[in-house]
């Protein structure tokens, strides 16, 4: 059996009455790629954010249930929510890069954990920059301002941004969607790049960008996890019909 | 989102031509049989003549079917259906070579007569007629249960081949004059247990498609 690098067991999300996620369990495996399907509304980006305690910050919203990683409950009130967010990282649809520097935008988590050597804060900045492919397109100009960079590379630079804390689970929430379909290629090359090292779950509306970037896929419909299987398995022979359907686009 | 419509439009053109070609590989199995039979060379010829038609509607398939994995990007059982429409097409291809095989043994009888009165054989290609509608029927109604019976069907012809050829193996011995006729008639029973096998392989396509598990039923 594959190294686990998180587990959920009857996660369910309340938005004030209305159950947005129905005891979903699903397992991430370490080195693997999760992408979760489903139409809007479904429940795919709630489910996301609840794995980084997100939805604590949203008013109304309510979660129960188990979220394991490292052996630990991170839905366990005791919880220190900052220490759990250096261990996931958090990719968004459109880039958001500080107003900084290339260079700032890198060292500004290492420096907040504390890290104050020039050296070491150079070291991480290489790294992290090499790791998602951007340093020889930026070393020549870390001091300049990150908003300069394309779309693309910014995307990239938030992604590289998301590592400089060393964590080990990435989430992406359509991270190629305000992407032009080179630097949607480079993401996706990326994320195969970077799974050697991260579990990635990765939410996408575009189903074969879903296929193509993930080993197993998992299908939300109105908040339940209708099917999750390899993701080959998923786009050729799934075994709900619900999924087949979406899939084929007969809805959603 | 993807719009259905394209893709629905293909796939429905790959029916209709798979269709068609599968009544065209039955009418030349036929016609071939009986230019055999009768011994008549200019409708053998016919059978050889036809055969173009059905290389060019294989072609149409392989292209239709690129073109939906190409920009539909099927997935799931419209996968498997254009999947298995582009294995059906190449079987039905090679069923249509074969016939025109039996169709060529009747060109090179042109001017002889028969050892003895064809029984068997016209029987054995009836029986792999309907097998070829058959195996379409169950590729068109996705019926699992009719393409399984593709096993039994090739079964009996086997068998029938079995018995054609001990009985033309009978005759060589006993007279050496018919030799050259008998190899043939033999290998055109051969021929036409192929197309049987390839009836049964459409049956295989049918439960793939249907149920992404890979028979065999041969």
């Amino acid at each position: 059996m594959s190294e686990m690098a998180m587990y959920t067991k009857d996660l369910s999300v309340y938005y004030g009455e209305k159950q947005a996620i129905k005891k979903v369990s699903m397992d991430f495996a370490a080195r693997e790629v999760i992408a979760l399907i489903g139409p809007s509304g479904c429940g795919k980006s709630t489910f996301l954010r609840s794995l980084n305690r997100m939805n604590d910050v949203i008013a109304g919203a309510r979660v129960e249930g188990e979220i394991w990683i490292n052996g630990r409950n991170i839905n366990a009130p005791d919880t220190d929510v900052v220490r759990l967010r250096q261990n996931i990282g958090m990719v968004w649809q459109k880039p958001n890069p500080f107003h900084k520097s290339i260079y700032e935008n890198i060292a500004f988590g290492p420096r907040y954990h504390g890290i104050r050597d020039k050296r070491k804060l150079d070291e991480i900045v290489e790294s992290c920059l090499r790791k998602t492919a951007l340093w020889d397109e930026v070393k020549d100009r870390l001091k300049g301002s990150a908003l300069a960079l394309s779309g693309g590379q910014q995307q990239r630079l938030c992604i590289a941004r998301s590592l400089t804390v060393q964590p080990s689970i990435l989430l992406m929430d359509e991270p190629a969607s305000a992407l032009d379909p080179v630097s949607t290629a480079k993401i996706e090359e990326l994320i195969a790049e970077l799974k050697k090292e991260y579990c990635i779950v990765i939410v996408t509306h575009n189903m074969y960008q879903a296929a193509r970037v993930s080993d197993k896929t998992g299908f939300f419909l109105m908040g339940d996890l209708v099917e999750y299987d390899d993701t080959q398995k998923i786009f050729t022979n799934p075994s709900q019909r619900s999924t087949d359907d979406y899939i084929s686009g007969r809805f959603g | 989102m993807v719009t259905r419509r394209e893709l629905d439009i293909g796939l429905n053109q790959l029916q209709d031509m798979l269709v068609d070609m599968g009544k065209k590989v039955e009418k030349a199995l036929g016609e071939a049989m009986a230019a055999l039979s009768n011994l008549d060379a200019q409708a053998a010829r016919k059978v050889v003549e036809a055969d173009p038609e059905l290389n060019r509607i294989e072609e149409q398939i392989s292209e239709v079917g690129a073109r939906l994995i190409a920009t539909q990007q099927p997935v799931a059982t419209d996968l498997r259906r254009v999947l298995a429409a582009l294995r059906i097409a190449s079987d039905l291809e090679r069923m249509g070579d074969l016939a025109v095989d039996v169709a060529k043994a009747a060109i090179r009888m042109e001017g002889q007569t028969l050892i003895k009165p064809l029984i068997d054989l016209p029987l054995m290609a009836e029986m792999v007629q309907e097998m070829i509608s058959d195996s379409i029927r169950s590729f068109l109604e996705e019926n699992v249960d009719l393409a399984y019976k593709m096993a039994k069907d090739d079964d009996q012809v086997d068998e029938l081949f079995g018995k054609i050829f001990r009985e033309l193996a009978g005759m060589m011995a006993e007279d050496p004059k018919v030799i050259n006729q008998s190899m043939l008639l033999l290998f055109v029973a051969r021929y036409i247990e192929r197309i049987a096998d390839h009836a049964t392989n459409i049956g295989e396509s049918v439960v793939y498609l249907v149920t992404s598990k890979r028979p065999d039923l041969n």
